[in-house]
């Protein structure tokens, strides 16, 4: 019987992301050695970069599915809203993470039954839901932030956005974790195989047995929970709840997996272009402003950065083996 | 006492009534024909019994047992030995070949993990050993995008044929196929024959629906309008059954109403 084998030719995605990084990196250090031959530039990336990453990944998921979610940003400060009067009220940090994580899950749920079972397009749903959210959000909060700072030292802050050795971010070994984990669940686990046809071939899925309906509610949980996550994270890190927290989120997170290589017609996804993705977005904002060009540049590169990525991507794909 | 028997089967989409009232069976060791005008309710009724959607009304027993219909999915068919190759072939073609073999009914370990060497593996041999693809020139890695026409609908069969089911529906399998393939496929229902398994066929071609069915159905609008045994009818004859219902409704100046899947 003839061996699975490995063909670099499958990989030409992810090795042309890496080889695009590193470009970007060594543009950088050239541009401003004294910021990128250091360590603290990294470190600092790796404090803000997963926040972004991990509702990217959530988002792989839903784009692979087929759909779309533009929540997330919303669903971050909700739950980080819920969690934080689940600690006042409760006196429990654990019990404050699980409801805000619970919280996260609803609200996904809800999206994906008003999407899959009245028939509104996803686009739409979540636009709302993200309108209402924030609003709930800033009726419920009086538009006042809250202080964290009692969790300081608490075992939890240490777990979820302690310095692992004095200096590298827990969070950022969470997002690694999360990345790992998606990874082997869409590309290795029954979920995911029915999370790609049902975005690929929704008929098919469903004459070849697959309950698309409820394959893709999970889908849209799943969103929810890991903005959930993000948006608890980022409460504990900053020790602080805001109301507006998750605004400026939408696109950078869009464009990580956008940039990655993931489609937005369903059916293909990538993990691991999420991954990178999330670190060419997040890396590029410090590095413009350390190259000396004004922060105006950002944006005109974010943009430059995604038109060049989609155009190779749906090149590479028409071209596939 | 037959495979499967279909009583009084109606199906209406909102207010477009596919079935009205059809009484379909298919016996042990049986191959039956169906056939019909475009939009006569053939491949509404194969996918009622698919499990794909239920019947507004009526009722199914499979090996004389009578089926919960509101428990009947295209899971439940598969467990009892029902295997449908679409029209649709329904297949995901960004996806790996093995990856649509295992569709539904992955090879997964206790966590839900696929077995991805079982999997790979005995589509590696299914490729070779049922469909005789490209001299193994094709992995199964490869997206079913970069397959023919032929090949697409040679893996929709060949998922079918590597469960071993007792009665596998085939709806338009030939559309599309080349004169070899379709041979390919008449051999396999040959086959089904021979190793006692039971089939139901349908096709516009009725050359090919006769030289290998043992009876034929007619279905015209919604409903049964004719059954054969093949010693019953000739070729010919059958032809011109069909031709006369066409007319008829030509004459009535009826058009085909729009193709229901």
């Amino acid at each position: 019987m003839e061996e699975r084998r490995f063909q670099l030719g499958r990989y030409k995605m992810q090795l042309g992301l890496i080889t695009i990084f590193c470009l970007v990196i060594l543009f950088f250090i050239l541009t401003s050695p004294t910021v990128f031959l250091r360590p603290t530039i990294y470190l600092a990336y790796l404090t803000t970069i997963p926040f972004v990453g991990i509702m990217a990944l959530g988002l792989t998921f839903v784009l692979a599915s087929g759909e779309i979610d533009l929540s997330f940003p919303s669903v971050m400060a909700f739950a980080g809203y819920v969690c934080a009067v689940a600690i006042d009220t409760t006196g429990s940090i654990t019990l404050g993470l699980l409801a805000g994580l619970a919280s996260g899950a609803l609200i996904g749920s809800l999206n994906g039954l008003v999407v899959r079972k009245i028939g509104v397009p996803s686009i739409v749903v979540t636009l709302g839901m993200s309108f209402l959210i924030r609003g709930a959000v800033n009726l419920l909060s009086q538009g006042l932030g809250k202080s964290l700072t009692f969790l300081q030292g608490t075992p939890w802050h240490t777990v979820l956005v302690g310095k692992v050795g004095g200096k590298f971010p827990a969070h950022a070994i969470w997002f690694v974790a999360l990345t790992v984990l998606f990874w082997f669940i869409l590309y290795r686990h029954r979920f995911g195989n029915h999370v790609l046809f049902s975005g690929d071939n929704e008929d098919a899925a469903r004459m070849m047995g697959v309950n698309v309906d409820r394959v893709k509610i999970m889908v849209f949980a799943l969103m929810g929970v890991m903005a959930a996550f993000a948006g608890l994270i980022d409460s504990f890190r900053l020790l602080k709840w805001w109301p507006t927290m998750g605004e400026g989120f939408m696109l950078t997170t869009m464009a990580s997996a956008f940039v990655g290589g993931t489609s937005m017609f369903g059916g293909e996804a990538t993990i691991f272009g999420t991954f990178i993705g999330a670190f060419l977005i997040g890396s590029l904002e410090a590095g413009i402003v350390a190259a000396g060009l004004s922060g105006f540049w950002t944006q005109f590169i974010y943009g430059l950065l995604i038109l060049i990525a989609v155009t190779v991507h749906t090149v590479l794909r028409k071209g596939k083996v | 006492m037959p495979l499967v028997e279909m009583k009084d089967i109606h199906k209406y989409f909102g207010r477009v009534v596919a079935l009205r009232g059809v009484d379909f069976s298919v016996g042990e060791n049986e191959v039956v024909g169906l056939i019909g005008d475009n939009g006569a309710g053939k491949s509404t009724l194969i996918k009622i019994l698919s499990g794909v959607f239920p019947p507004t009304k009526g009722e199914i027993f499979i090996k004389g047992q009578k089926i919960d219909l509101h428990r009947y999915s295209v899971r439940e068919a598969h467990r009892m030995g029902i295997e449908t190759v679409f029209q649709e072939q329904a297949l995901g073609v960004k996806q790996a070949i093995w990856r649509n073999l295992f569709l539904g009914r992955e090879p997964v370990n206790r966590l839900g993990f696929l077995k991805l060497d079982t999997a790979w593996n005995e589509t590696h041999r299914m490729m070779r050993e049922m469909l005789g693809f490209r001299g193994g020139g094709v992995s199964p890695d490869a997206s079913v995008r970069t397959l023919s026409g032929g090949e697409r609908q040679g893996i929709a069969i060949g998922r079918a044929m590597y469960f071993d089911a007792n009665l596998v529906i085939l709806d338009e399998p030939t559309r599309a196929l080349s004169v070899q393939e379709v041979r390919k496929v008449l051999n396999f229902i040959l086959k089904l024959k021979e190793n006692g398994k039971s089939c139901v066929y349908i096709s516009h071609t009725i050359a090919n629906v006769y030289s290998v069915s043992d009876r034929f159905v007619i279905l015209d609008r919604g409903q049964v309008v004719g059954e054969y045994l093949r010693d019953e009818i000739s070729e010919e004859e059958l032809n011109e059954t069909l031709v006369k219902l066409h007319e008829a409704r030509l004459v009535r100046g009826e058009e085909p109403p729009a193709k229901l899947n």
